[in-house]
């Protein structure tokens, strides 16, 4: 019998409604299955970091609630296991969320079971660190440092299943090791038997960006049309015994599972196929192929196995100035030459107005911008109408917080001193988080599962009721 | 768009089109490195993109993002291929001041490329 993994979030901002079908589908079909929630992005960890210095109990996903609350009691009742790196910067604030989600549901005997070890900003200094090749950045001085993390493997999700976890509460792991995990505990393969564990990473390759794979990201009216975008289905991998996957969706869902929406997402922030890294296995996909068995179910063959790499990825955070954005609008008649204007007078002001150092951008919105260069190439050579609907956006970059105020404080005030028939002017400025990565060693880091401590379920909920 | 294309097979052996009508991709990010895959609709154009898909022509479309090294991973069996693109992010998710930091968009201006058929 297959092993089912069902996609219930794909990354932090995801619909919160979608594991609910997913969830539905996992209990119609009566089978060993788990339910994963994939909500950490590279940066996401270091926000995550810096909300936590504030308040010292936030630092999880902020979404956890909303989640997870949909659907507890049923994956709790059906024994789906559920799996998240929802933990962010802090997985035992979110393991008391959930516990005391499960209080609330009338379930204190929930098992939930935290992974350790990604965190090792403690003692980054004192690793055996190697720059990842395409990384540019230096190594920032402590001072700066935010929050230094691996991506650890599926081993101590694996372990916190034969505790027999119901939840398995994570910060930063890789992403589809949370998906190769219960594969790992259910069929009990070998760690190095390398090609079912390339199988069970790429199912969760395959499903860690939730919808991507079924027909999310995909549309493009006439040439890729999707139905029900809507409402579109998550993805539920079928795994079996030998390592042979079947991508699909739950009934009654919009969406698609295509050979093209699987072979998109198959090579989704890959670089060479034939050595894509994992932290349980080398991937090689250049002989995968993608099959549609009948409608919205797409088998992947072909994948195969190579040693784990010597070196793990850890990402570092640091503290990356200010940087700040803001926008005003022109429509109408001669709107482009009057957006130009605008920009010109921007640059002009800046000169005198801001310290050289003061790193800027102009975009105007409607001619040329996120295919542009910073300089602004495309723009002066695109061709279009004066008149339109055009918008010019400033963005600006600096270490100290009051000359991105200035800069987009210069943008506002073309509201009364810029060229006519400005409007629409939104301004915004925030810390910036820079992200740089290296390679550990792989025997310097040590990932271990723990039960989370059950005595306390119930505890601080109640006392917030009392509070109350 | 098969209409279009049973035509432009047909009725002219070597029109311009843009890659957008034979072929569909989607980008990723790691850092400031962009990979874009990139697959035909129709396997018999597979050998179409292989031959004018190059290299060079992807470091010369994203030359004015400062692009310094495209890397390609032809996949018969996707019929497809994966560029890698380095350093055309303007400093990545966290660093750039483009509106799209990670790159997203850029799977629609190697679709712009346009290719002989």
């Amino acid at each position: 019998m297959s092993f089912l993994l069902g996609s219930g979030a794909g990354f932090s901002g995801d619909r919160t409604d979608a594991a609910v079908a997913v969830v539905a589908e996992l209990i119609k079909r009566q089978q060993p299955s788990a339910l994963v929630f994939e909500t950490l992005g590279e940066r996401t960890l270091a926000a995550a970091h810096r909300t936590m210095r504030d308040d010292p109990e936030s630092g999880f996903e902020p979404l956890l609630d909303e989640l997870l609350a949909p659907v507890l009691r049923d994956c709790l009742d059906n024994n789906i296991k559920v799996l998240g790196n929802f933990g962010a910067a802090n997985p035992s604030g979110a393991c008391q969320v959930i516990a005391d989600l499960a209080a609330e549901l009338g379930r204190t005997d929930i098992r939930i079971a935290q992974v350790h070890g990604d965190d090792i900003r403690q003692q980054l200094h004192h690793l055996d660190l190697q720059r990842w090749e395409a990384e540019r950045l230096d190594m920032p001085g402590d001072d700066a440092l935010i929050s230094a993390n691996v991506y650890l493997g599926a081993k101590a999700l694996a372990d916190a299943l034969a505790m027999q976890a119901d939840v398995v509460v994570t910060g930063r792991v890789a992403d589809p090791a949370l998906f190769l995990a219960p594969l790992m505990h259910h069929f009990d393969w070998r760690w190095d038997d390398w090609n079912r564990l390339a199988c069970g990473m790429m199912a969760g390759h395959l499903a860690e960006c939730g919808a991507q794979v079924s027909g999310g990201y995909f549309a493009d009216p006439g040439f890729k049309d999707v139905p029900g975008l809507a409402t579109v289905g998550y993805p539920i991998i079928e795994v079996e015994q030998d390592g042979s996957l079947l991508i699909t969706k739950p009934a009654n869902t919009g969406g698609c599972v295509t050979e093209q929406t699987v072979k998109e997402q198959l090579l989704y922030e890959v670089h060479d196929p034939a050595n894509y890294l994992t932290p349980d296995v080398t991937v090689d996909l250049s002989h995968a192929e993608v099959r549609q068995l009948s409608p919205n179910r797409v088998a992947v063959t072909g994948i195969r196995g190579k040693p784990a790499p010597e070196r793990l990825k850890t990402t570092v955070c640091y503290e990356g100035g200010w940087q700040g954005e803001a926008e005003i609008s022109y429509a109408g008649p001669n709107a482009l030459a009057r957006a130009q204007l605008a920009a010109q007078v921007l640059r002009e002001r800046l000169m005198f107005r801001a310290p050289a150092e003061l790193r800027t951008r102009l975009d105007i919105i409607g001619l040329a911008s996120v295919f542009d260069s910073d300089s602004g190439e495309l723009q002066r050579s695109a061709a279009t109408s004066t008149s339109g609907d055009y918008r010019l956006r400033l963005a600006a970059e600096h270490s100290e917080r009051r000359w991105v105020a200035r800069a987009t404080q210069e943008l506002l005030a073309l509201y009364c001193v810029g060229p006519a028939g400005g409007g629409g002017v939104r301004r915004q400025f925030q810390r910036r988080v820079f992200t740089a990565s290296y390679l550990v060693k792989r025997s310097d880091i040590q990932a271990y599962a723990s039960l989370f401590e059950t005595a306390l379920i119930g505890v601080r909920r109640s006392g917030r009721h009392a509070a109350n | 768009m098969l209409q279009t294309e049973h035509n432009l097979h047909t009725e002219c052996s070597h029109t311009a089109v843009t890659l957008h009508q034979l072929a569909h991709a989607r980008a990723g990010d790691k850092g400031e490195r962009l990979n874009v895959a990139l697959f035909a609709y129709d396997a018999d154009h597979y050998s179409t993109l292989l031959e004018q898909v190059t290299e060079e022509r992807v470091l010369a479309l994203f030359a004015h993002r400062g692009a310094s090294r495209v890397r390609r991973y032809p996949l018969p069996n996707l019929a497809g291929m994966n560029f890698v693109i380095d350093d055309v992010l303007q400093g990545g998710v966290n660093g750039a001041l483009n509106l799209d930091g990670h790159g997203k968009t850029l799977s629609f201006l190697l679709l712009s490329l346009e290719v002989y058929i």
